[in-house]
């Protein structure tokens, strides 16, 4: 991760929607989705961006593959710079790096079959010529967990987490050394996002691939992530290693987050709201500090500088009172009971006795 | 639990016909319900717990929906033998409802006040002035900021979380017995949901009423649940105070299941997955719907559906091998 150079490198990430109003369509405003993004990915790492609906997360990730065209900033992808390449260019680069959406549904054709699906990126990118096609096809397949048979089913004729699957091959058709996650788990039931999770996983271990996980699911977040980025209003107020992040967040807005998340643990006692009311409109973000007006901590600093992003303890973090955090409220769950797990082994071992035999 | 329940659902059966075709949604279900707890009916998609609160809701579409047997008992009437009259009445009334998705339960064209007077009018009789001056209490109550102001706003004025408060504000209005919440804050950011669940645990102190609350969230259900009925292909197969299930969950599919869930401490190097999917419903077979992805799975089970049998006061499962370190040892 550290010491070798970087798959991807984000400086400056800016994207701002113009408004516009009237006959004239003139532009009245901008949203300001995404604002002066930075950070660099290393082969085989897990960068997730977490942050709530609006924060800008799908936006940072669709403009990383260039899907919607960043306003500034400059990202690079094995150190070649992304927003200056051609359209032929960027095709070539397209195979490096791929993205898994949130409703594999809406992102697979209706009416082309699996193994339709699958044959054009391979063929298009040069992963495999057309002797070797519905061979490349199997393997994949079966790297994700399907069975080759499945090469000639539609989309409809599969479950969730099949379909989910079937995205994660085609991203991976290519051999990508990037792959934007965005939201590839929310839509699953829970056992279901287990199994993707583990597939994510395990593809990383074998073709080193670093992904841009974007999630709003803390708990999966701590699961898959190395490294963790919060956004607020646009902008990046924290980013630190993942167990830092967790064991003592230096935003308020982090803080609040991991003190609102819901723990699977009856004894563990309730999420704390330690903020009130809702995101601003990204349209008119507030002076300042852009979390000043939920924050429980805020003083009239905070009201008129904002603050930048700076070194504290090996992770950047925008806070003028970074240093002051106390570590989150709430108490750690308990680990896992003795019954559950010796139940757990059970179930395990006639499952490895039953595919052993 | 204490003496008689305020809600209790005996057997219950829902089919769906669907292109000639009898899907069975709910397979007799079975749930009793306290004055002043919550019990949270908890499965993943197609397990039957949306359709079973719909259905004590009667809001189950007919057709396709028929409702094949059964009884919902609530407060000594059986609900499937109301007419439609007596059940809006109920509706709004002694039985609150908050859904999903506000915005779609909510009339666009109506500003919240009028929403919340009119049921006001309709449920209690209370005349317009009367009405409004409680809809701006009742939007206090939940927490919305200026109340007075936004009596008069319509819903596409309101943020999701806004017109979530909105939704308890109108579930609220004629202090209802029973509260059914079918996931009421999965479309919500965690800080807003944080915000509601806390509402909700609030006004249940605060007004003694009984909670339904539909969740596939198991941290929610943690949480926010006193109990925890467990469903699988239309049946309860596990129901337990919710420590125990948490700590000592006795059916296959519910140790599964929460040894699923990533954790936020970090604990597992890797989730635990069950393997395979829920079976279609039109798929039907005599025995344990969960057979198909059970590694403990006998003949017995296949050819013979496990009833609810007791283990512990007030914790049952449907499992002919539990408990299942026995069958091991």
């Amino acid at each position: 991760m550290s010491g070798a150079a970087p798959v991807l490198e984000v400086e400056g990430l800016t994207k701002h929607f113009p408004v516009r109003r009237g006959v004239l369509r003139r532009v009245v405003g901008k949203v300001q989705a995404v604002t002066d993004v930075s950070f660099a990915l290393g082969e085989g790492e897990t960068l997730a961006i977490v942050g709530e609906s609006g924060c800008g997360k799908s936006t940072t990730g669709r403009s990383l593959l260039r899907l919607i065209e960043p306003t500034s900033g400059t990202i690079r992808l094995d150190g070649e710079d992304v927003r200056a390449l051609s359209p032929r260019g960027l095709r070539e680069a397209r195979k490096r790096m791929q993205i898994i959406f949130q409703d594999p549904f809406g992102s697979l054709n209706p009416r082309m079959s699996v193994a339709e699906t699958l044959r054009e990126p391979l063929l298009l990118h040069g992963a495999a010529t057309t002797k070797d096609v519905d061979e490349k096809i199997a393997d994949l397949l079966v790297t994700c967990g399907l069975s080759d048979f499945h090469a000639t089913r539609f989309p409809h004729e599969f479950s969730g987490g099949q379909r989910q699957r079937v995205g994660v091959a085609r991203a991976l058709a290519t051999r990508p050394r990037l792959i934007v996650c965005d939201e590839p788990v929310s839509a699953l039931d829970v056992s279901v996002q287990a199994q993707i999770v583990n597939l994510l996983q395990d593809l990383q271990a074998q073709f080193g691939i670093a992904y841009v996980f974007i999630a709003h699911d803390l708990a999966v977040v701590r699961h898959i992530a190395d490294r963790v980025a919060v956004m607020y209003l646009g902008r990046i107020v924290e980013d630190a290693p993942v167990d830092a992040i967790f064991s003592h967040p230096r935003h308020p807005y982090t803080r609040s987050l991991i003190d609102a998340a819901p723990r699977p643990d009856p004894g563990a006692g309730r999420a704390k709201a330690s903020v009130e009311g809702d995101l601003p409109s990204a349209l008119r973000p507030p002076p300042g500090c852009l979390f000043h007006p939920r924050c429980p901590m805020a003083e009239a600093k905070c009201r008129t500088e904002r603050p930048e992003l700076r070194e504290l303890e090996g992770r950047s973090v925008a806070c003028h009172f970074a240093e002051q955090m106390p570590p989150p409220d709430r108490a750690a769950e308990r680990p896992m009971d003795d019954r559950l797990t010796a139940r757990l082994d059970v179930l395990r071992r006639a499952r490895d006795s039953a595919s052993a035999s | 639990m204490d003496d008689a329940p305020l809600l209790s659902v005996e057997d219950l059966r829902v089919d769906f016909r669907i292109d000639g075709q009898s899907q069975t949604a709910v397979a007799g279900v079975s749930l009793s319900l306290s004055k002043g707890r919550t019990l949270g009916p908890v499965g993943e998609s197609g397990c039957g717990k949306s359709v079973t609160s719909t259905a004590i809701m009667r809001l189950v579409p007919q057709p396709p929906g028929v409702y094949a047997g059964g009884r919902i008992m609530f407060d000594g009437r059986d609900l499937l033998t109301l007419s439609e009259r007596e059940m809006r009445k109920l509706r709004g009334g002694r039985i609150g409802m908050i859904f999903q998705e506000p915005m779609t339960s909510l009339n666009p064209v109506y500003t919240c006040g009028e929403q919340i007077a009119e049921s006001l009018s309709v449920h209690s009789r209370m005349n317009a002035k009367a009405a409004r001056a409680r809809a701006i209490e009742l939007l206090s109550l939940v927490g919305l900021p200026s109340p007075s102001e936004r009596v008069d706003d319509y819903p596409h004025q309101l943020s999701g979380g806004q017109r979530q408060r909105v939704m308890i504000a109108l579930a609220l209005a004629n202090d209802p017995d029973l509260l059914i919440a079918d996931e009421p804050t999965t479309a919500l950011d965690v800080t807003i949901q944080a915000q509601i669940l806390e509402l909700m645990a609030d006004l249940r102190a605060r007004t003694g009423a009984a909670v339904l609350l539909v969740t596939h969230d198991l941290g929610v259900v943690a949480e926010t649940c006193d109990d925890v009925a467990v469903m699988y292909g239309g049946q309860v197969v596990e129901r337990a105070p919710v420590g125990a299930l948490f700590s000592d969950p006795q059916h296959p599919y519910t140790i599964g299941l929460m040894a699923a869930v990533p954790r936020l401490d970090g604990g597992q190097s890797r989730l635990e997955t069950i393997p395979g999917s829920v079976p279609p419903p039109w798929i039907r077979t005599p025995g344990c719907r969960f057979a198909s992805r059970c590694p403990l799975a006998t003949d017995h089970c296949r050819s013979e559906r496990p009833e609810l049998a007791e283990l512990a006061p007030g914790h049952a499962v449907a499992c002919w091998r539990a408990p299942i370190e026995a069958v091991a040892a």
